[in-house]
C-alpha cells in the first residue's frame, strides 16, 4: 500500500506535547525556506534536522520505512526525470526539497492529533470569514484529505490488480475507474457528513 | 416514532415511492425488498437525506423537510460502506469527531470516547488508522461513530451486505441490541427473526407490512414464486 501521509501516532515525547500551532508554524517556514534555498548542504543539514525530529517523537524506524518506502520511489523517478533535463545537482536540489517537505508534513500529522490540526486551521483562517471562507469547511477538508489517502490508494491498488487480472494494462482504464470510484466515495463522505451533523455552507446543528 | 404521510418520491421522472402511509413505532423494524424497489429512499427519506417529493414524513414529530437540524439530532444513519462513513484518520479520532458540533470540552469528549470504546470492543483499535480494521470493525466503528450523539432512531443501509458470516452476525447482534428504535434496510431476511415488524417494498410500494415470517414468506413467494 503507498502510504505518503502518516496518520497520528500518538506519544508523550516532546514533539507530541508541543501545541500544533507551533508545529504548523514551522513547517510553513521549513517549506518556504526549503523552495528558497537552493543550496545542498543547507537542504541536507534540513534532513539531518528532520531525522533528529523523528526520533525525538520516537516514531518507530518500521513505521518510517512503511511511510518513507513509497516516498523515496516517488522522489526517485522525479530525480532521475531531473537530472536527465536539468543535470545532476538540479536533480539533487529537487529530491533534497521533496524529501524535507513530505518528511516534515509527516512528522507533523504524526505527531499531532487530527481534531488539533482543525481547531489550529480554524483559528488561523479565523479572519477570512468576512470573506466567505468558511475556517471549519477548510479544517474538515485537510482532515478528510489525510484520511482519505490510503482508502484512494487501496483502491488504486484493487484497480490495478483487477487489470491484471485481464491483462490489461492502459492509464485510460486506470484513470477512469479510478475517478469515477473516487467520485463516488467523495458523495458518499458528503451524505456521511451531513448525518453526523456537518451541513453544506458551514451551518452546523449541534 | 417515524410517520410518512402519503409520501411520493421520483428521481426525475422515474418514481421510486409511490404514495406511502406508515406509521413506525416498534423497536426494531426490518425494511426488505429487491434491488430498486425504493427500500433505500425510504431510509433516506426518514432522516431528510432525501426530501419527499409530495407528502410528509415526520421523524419523532420533526418535518423532515423545514426541520432538518432537528431530524438529524434525532437520527443517525449507517451506510452499507463504513469506508466512506469513516472520517478520521484513526478509531479514537473518528469517536470524537462525531461530537465536533456539540463543543464539548476536551475532558467530556475524552471521557465519552473512552465509553464507546469500551461498548463496542474497540478499546484495543483507540488509536489504530481506521482504513486498517477489518470490514466488520470498521462497520461496527461506523456504528459507534453515530451512537456517540444518542439519536432516539438509528437508520441502517444494508448493513451487513459487505461482511463475511462471522462479522455479519456480530455487526448484527450490535444493531439488534441497541436500545434506539432501529430500521434496517437488509438483504439478509434470516437476521430479521428477532424484528418486531418487516415492511417489503416492491415497485415504490408496501407490498406487505407485519410480523417477519409472513412478510418473509410473503417476499419469498412473490420472487421465487
Amino acid at each position: 500500500m503507498i502510504a505518503l501521509a502518516g496518520v497520528y501516532h500518538p506519544g508523550s515525547s516532546a514533539l507530541h506535547r508541543c501545541p500544533a500551532g507551533i508545529k504548523l508554524f514551522v513547517l510553513c517556514v521549513v517549506g518556504t525556506t526549503a523552495m528558497i534555498v537552493g543550496s545542498l548542504p543547507v537542504l541536507g543539514a534540513g534532513i539531518v534536522l528532520l531525522a533528529v525530529g523523528y526520533a525525538i517523537a520516537r516514531i518507530e524506524p518500521r513505521a518510517i520505512w512503511r511511510l518513507s518506502r513509497a516516498l523515496l520511489v516517488v522522489v526517485a523517478i522525479i530525480a532521475v526525470i531531473q537530472a536527465l533535463v536539468s543535470g545532476l545537482t538540479a536533480a539533487l536540489v529537487l529530491a533534497a526539497r521533496l524529501l524535507l517537505l513530505v518528511g516534515a508534513a509527516n512528522l507533523l500529522t504524526l505527531t499531532t492529533p487530527t481534531s488539533a490540526l482543525i481547531d489550529v486551521i480554524e483559528r488561523v483562517l479565523g479572519p477570512l470569514r468576512r470573506f466567505g471562507v468558511d475556517p471549519g469547511q477548510v479544517g474538515i477538508a485537510v482532515a478528510l484529505t489525510l484520511r482519505f489517502i490510503p482508502v484512494i490508494a487501496t483502491q488504486a491498488a484493487r484497480i490495478r490488480e483487477a487489470q491484471a487480472a485481464r491483462g490489461v494494462r492502459s492509464y485510460r482504464s486506470f484513470l477512469l475507474p479510478l475517478v469515477i470510484s473516487t467520485v463516488r466515495m467523495a458523495d458518499g463522505v458528503g451524505e456521511a457528513l451531513t448525518v453526523r451533523g456537518f451541513q453544506a455552507g458551514g451551518a452546523r446543528h449541534g | 416514532m417515524i410517520e410518512f404521510r402519503s409520501v411520493s418520491h421520483r428521481y426525475g421522472d422515474r418514481p421510486t415511492l409511490q404514495d406511502v402511509t406508515l406509521r413506525l413505532v416498534e423497536r426494531r423494524i426490518g425494511v426488505i425488498g429487491p434491488n430498486g424497489s425504493g427500500k433505500s429512499t425510504l431510509a433516506r427519506l426518514c432522516n431528510g437525506l432525501v426530501k419527499p417529493t409530495s407528502g410528509t414524513v415526520l421523524a419523532e414529530g420533526h418535518d423532515t423537510t423545514r426541520e432538518t437540524a432537528a431530524v438529524r439530532r434525532v437520527t443517525g444513519f449507517v451506510f452499507q460502506d463504513p469506508d466512506t462513513q469513516i472520517l478520521m484518520p484513526t478509531v479514537a479520532e473518528d469517536l470524537a469527531f462525531s461530537l465536533r458540533p456539540l463543543r464539548l470540552p476536551a475532558a467530556e469528549v475524552a471521557r465519552r470516547v473512552d465509553a464507546q470504546l469500551e461498548a463496542f470492543g474497540l478499546v484495543d483499535h483507540r488509536d489504530h488508522p481506521a482504513h486498517l480494521l477489518s470490514g466488520g470493525q470498521k462497520q461496527l466503528l461506523a456504528i459507534a461513530a453515530v451512537l456517540m450523539t444518542d439519536p432516539a432512531i438509528v437508520l441502517f443501509d444494508e448493513p451487513t451486505t459487505l461482511l463475511d458470516l462471522r462479522n455479519k452476525h456480530r455487526v448484527m447482534e450490535t444493531i439488534v441490541g441497541l436500545s434506539q428504535q432501529i430500521v434496517v434496510v437488509t438483504h439478509d431476511l434470516d437476521l430479521l427473526d428477532r424484528f418486531d415488524r418487516v415492511i417489503l417494498i416492491d415497485e415504490g410500494r408496501v407490498a406487505a407490512d407485519g410480523a417477519p415470517g409472513e412478510t418473509v414468506a410473503f417476499y419469498r413467494k412473490l420472487i421465487l414464486g
